[in-house]
């Protein structure tokens, strides 16, 4: 038994040391003896390299590129596929593509040989968009169709129901890049060590940097240790990115025999790294004589960018949460991941659910506005329950909460009255949003995939150490997983040890990612804590291990995508407020409020923060975050054209939770990190739809496109 | 390219310094690699973000942007400093309990904004809050707890902030 509830708030470990600004992060270390690195990267969306022409190098000056990699290396970066090449050989995909890396001693001298270095390239037509990908502009670079990815899911029967339906309506959203703006940029060292190398990164995994670089230099990845320094934000950013980073510092260090390191610019961060897909989504959803849906078809496109990398599993995700929080009778989705000539898209908070979430939210309101129905009353109608059958033909395990998440939020948001008093077309709007998000792995993944291990570690003078590889990154994971350890073992917080992660001195328990941490490595030292307890004062050092189990009965079929893709789904409400200025357009957020199911809040200040930060950011996709790819180059590169939320944007926020333990999860918490970004945009641009009257199809929406939805935008209650 | 190395001078954090450098150097980069001041972030290089704030004669400012002669004469207090002072040290605690901090690295700018706008106005309301911070890009907490935690070092801090 614990002694007190452990929602109750402990102060973060971290949060003196950070606030005196003591905590060293990666640009901190020096690293003294180190050279300095800098990418050299093509310039040009599509084409081929005719010729590399170098200034002359001083002595300790050196351009490495993939000649340089030994006899047996292999020039790629092993993330989740293998496709995405550590350097460029003869062509290029897209600008940003490193072709080479220039090492020396001094930092402005690098940078100065970096700015002579002169590539020819004879270039190509590039694809840019997801319809370029599509239309196999310049002609196709991935198989014959530019598809890298492709799947397909059906319940019940759709062609079927089509048949009887009254009428069908079709309609597109479409969602744009998004950059993660962690505040700390990109950066990382690798030096010779022993007879292998050490990395120093900001980073989420450091796992997956070893497992994809040691191919380099064909070494076991074992002989790479990374330590990962206190990260200044990630948001999936920093998942498989930081690869792209060490991978070119790896093969630097082999050659320089030195250590090397690198440490991102803002510019250059934001111009060269992953994004979030943007995606489009098609709908084709029958409707009877009385406007109920029978069933919902939708075709789902996500750019990928030049290489695989991970998308395949980012759009996996995205088809999974196509139908958001709703059962239709019939539901399919078909979705295709589309080569184009941009960066790379890669992890984003949410990891491919976002953009689906918010095509179907958004197209519910559409189905309900154009029948004259408020979007809430609509929505109602379909939401899914304990039992109720998902987009995999899998069940829903757990009780689903959305009538109690729902009634917290209209009554803290006065949404009813709102509702009505808010003409549409009036100035003020106020919108709903409903989301989920399964929690870590999908299906059996953590026990096939994964196989996440973590320790437990006595010492003599009774402090116990954490053993594991999950990483602090802000979302509070270093704090919570001491406070579960000290509340079964009832000792005081402050005799939990846990480090920042070393690879060579922890076991591998998965990538802090997929919302999976508190509710699976949680769950592990939970575990481990228990064993430890009969043992903790009769023995004086020991260590205790557990492995992930996948609990019997919930099958899940990895090549045809059937069954139980999530055990334990986080869910979700927001309604937010706005206010448009009937002259400018310019939109004013006057409320924010969400209540959202967590399982058992582990802790309920930390998960506040998630909350308030994740929710904000949502707000931030689906309205200031412009970025724009023009003919294969990002047009917004720096933090004064690429506008991310301030203090001002939006007012405090309300914040509700409901009560729903998790059967496996650490008493009862299941993931959230990710969940609470998934609803806000949705909720965002129902309230500015409304309070325009016109429909908005597509995100973002910043203020300055908002006179021009009301001069020439469709009415709400438009024909579909 | 040889730049003139000249004598600049001046406080910081109480006391008085001086380095023979370039006067264009940027402030920053003095104060991180030439005095260890690396509570000074460098989030945007553009001012923009609020990330390395620091206190110039009492202002705040963003040292990416200041060439380092222009320091010569004035009094600067990085968070090493500010950490150091009652004032401050009620504002990191006030941070630390309020649950103002996430992954961290625009905290010790938002404690300078935060000391500033307390000094001046010791009993902000929410929107001077808002207003007072708006110059600190935040990404994690959607800043929420930082102004409560502000509201809770103004309260904790009472007459002190009036001295």
């Amino acid at each position: 038994m614990v002694a007190h509830d452990i929602s109750k708030a402990v102060r973060r470990l971290d949060a003196v040391s950070k606030s005196e600004g003591s905590v060293k992060y990666i640009a901190d270390y020096g690293f003294e003896d180190c050279l300095w690195g800098r990418l050299v990267r093509s310039s040009i969306p599509r084409g081929i390299i005719k010729d590399i022409k170098l200034p002359e190098m001083p002595d300790g000056y050196r351009f490495i590129t993939y000649k340089d990699i030994p006899d047996g290396g292999h020039n790629y970066l092993h993330m989740i596929a293998t496709d995405w090449k550590c350097f460029a050989e003869n062509d290029v995909r897209y600008v940003g593509e490193t072709i080479g890396i220039i090492v020396g001693p001094d930092r402005t001298i690098v940078e100065d040989l970096r700015e002579k270095i002169v590539i020819e390239y004879e270039e190509q037509e590039p694809a840019v968009s997801i319809d370029d990908g599509l239309a196999c502009k310049g002609g196709a670079f991935i198989n014959d169709d530019n598809i890298h990815c492709h799947l397909k899911l059906e319940v019940g029967n759709v062609d079927e129901a089509f048949r009887k339906a009254d009428r069908i309506v079709e309609e597109t959203i479409e969602t744009g890049f998004q950059e993660h703006v962690y505040l700390e940029t990109n950066g990382a060292c690798c030096m010779p060590d022993g007879d292998g190398y050490k990395i120093y990164a900001s980073a989420q995994c450091p796992f997956y940097i070893r497992k994809s670089i040691a191919p380099l230099l064909n070494i076991d990845p074992s002989k790479i240790s990374v330590q990962q320094t206190t990260t200044g934000g990630a948001f999936g950013g920093k998942e498989h990115f930081p690869d792209v980073v060490c991978g070119p510092l790896l093969l630097a260090a082999y050659v320089m025999k030195k250590g090397v390191k690198m440490i991102f610019d803002r510019e250059e961060d934001i111009e060269n790294s992953v994004k979030r897909h943007p995606s489009k989504t098609v709908f084709r959803t029958g409707l009877d004589k009385d406007g109920n849906i029978v069933a919902m078809d939708s075709k789902v496109y996500y750019n990928v960018g030049g290489y695989l990398s991970s998308s395949f599993v980012v759009l996996q995700r995205g088809c999974f949460h196509v139908t958001g929080c709703y059962e239709f009778p019939n539901m399919r989705t078909e979705g295709f991941g589309v080569a184009t000539n941009t960066y790379p898209s890669c992890a984003f908070r949410g990891f491919g659910a976002p953009q689906t979430l918010f095509a179907v939210e958004t197209h519910m309101c559409h189905i309900a506005e154009m029948q004259g129905l408020d979007p809430l009353e609509y929505k109602k109608r379909y939401f899914i329950k304990q039992g109720g059958t998902t987009s995999t033909n899998g069940k829903i395990v757990e009780k689903v909460m959305i009538p109690e998440m729902l009634d917290q939020v209209l009554k803290a948001s006065d949404y009813e009255r709102k509702a009505k008093e808010y003409k549409w077309g009036s100035g003020k709007g106020i919108g709903i949003s409903f989301y989920n998000h399964g929690g870590a792995f999908t299906g059996n993944g953590e026990q096939a995939i994964i196989k996440g291990r973590a320790k437990l570690h006595k010492f003599k003078d009774g402090t116990v150490e954490i053993l594991c590889s999950q990483t602090e990154m802000g979302q509070g994971f270093h704090t919570i997983l001491p406070k579960i350890a000290a509340h079964i073992l009832e000792i005081p917080i402050e005799k939990v040890i846990f480090k920042d992660p070393d690879t060579s001195r922890v076991p591998d328990s998965g990538p802090t990612a997929a919302s999976r941490s508190t509710m699976i490595v949680g769950e592990l030292v939970e575990r481990a804590a228990t064993l430890m307890k009969p043992r903790y004062d009769k023995e004086e050092e020991f260590e205790v291990e557990t492995q992930y189990e996948h609990p019997d009965g919930y099958p899940w079929d990895q090549s045809t995508f059937q069954g139980y893709a999530y055990l334990g789904y986080g869910w979700g409400v927001c309604a937010v407020e706005v206010e448009v200025d009937p002259c400018t357009g310019e939109v004013t957020t006057k409320g924010v409020w969400s209540s959202h199911d967590c399982g058992h809040l582990i802790d309920e200040m930390i998960v506040h923060g998630q909350v308030n930060g994740g929710v904000l950011q949502g707000i931030g996709w689906a309205s200031t975050e412009v970025l724009k790819n023009v003919g294969g180059h990002f047009k917004q590169t720096s933090m004064s054209d690429y506008i991310v939320p301030t203090s001002m944007d939006c007012p405090k926020q309300g914040v509700s939770f409901v009560e729903n333990p998790y059967e496996w999860g650490p008493f009862g918490a299941k993931g959230m990190g990710e969940l609470v970004f998934n609803g806000s945009g949705a909720a965002y641009i129902d309230a500015l739809s409304r309070a325009i009257g016109k429909r908005i199809t597509a995100i973002p929406v910043p203020t300055e496109d908002v006179m021009g939805y009301m001069l020439n935008g469709k009415d709400l209650k438009e024909a579909l | 390219m040889e730049c003139k190395e000249y004598k600049i001078e001046f406080t910081l954090n109480g006391k008085p310094v001086s380095i023979a450098t370039n006067p264009l150097r940027r402030l920053i980069d003095v104060l991180r690699d030439d005095f260890g001041c690396l509570g000074v972030k460098e989030g945007c290089s553009e001012g923009e973000c609020g990330a390395c704030s620091i206190l110039m004669n009492g202002r705040v400012v963003t040292p990416c942007l200041i060439p380092v002669g222009a320091a010569n004469g004035q009094d600067i207090m990085t968070i090493e400093g500010i950490k150091e002072t009652e004032k401050g040290s009620i504002i990191v605690q006030a941070f630390a309990d309020g649950g103002a901090v996430q992954c961290g690295f625009c905290i010790p700018g938002m404690v300078i904004a935060a000391y500033y706008l307390l000094s001046r106005n010791p009993n902000p309301t929410e929107d001077e809050i808002r207003l007072g911070i708006s110059g600190n890009i935040c990404r994690c907490t959607g800043y929420d707890l930082i102004v409560e935690s502000i509201k809770l070092a103004a309260k904790r801090g009472g007459e002190i902030w009036k001295r």
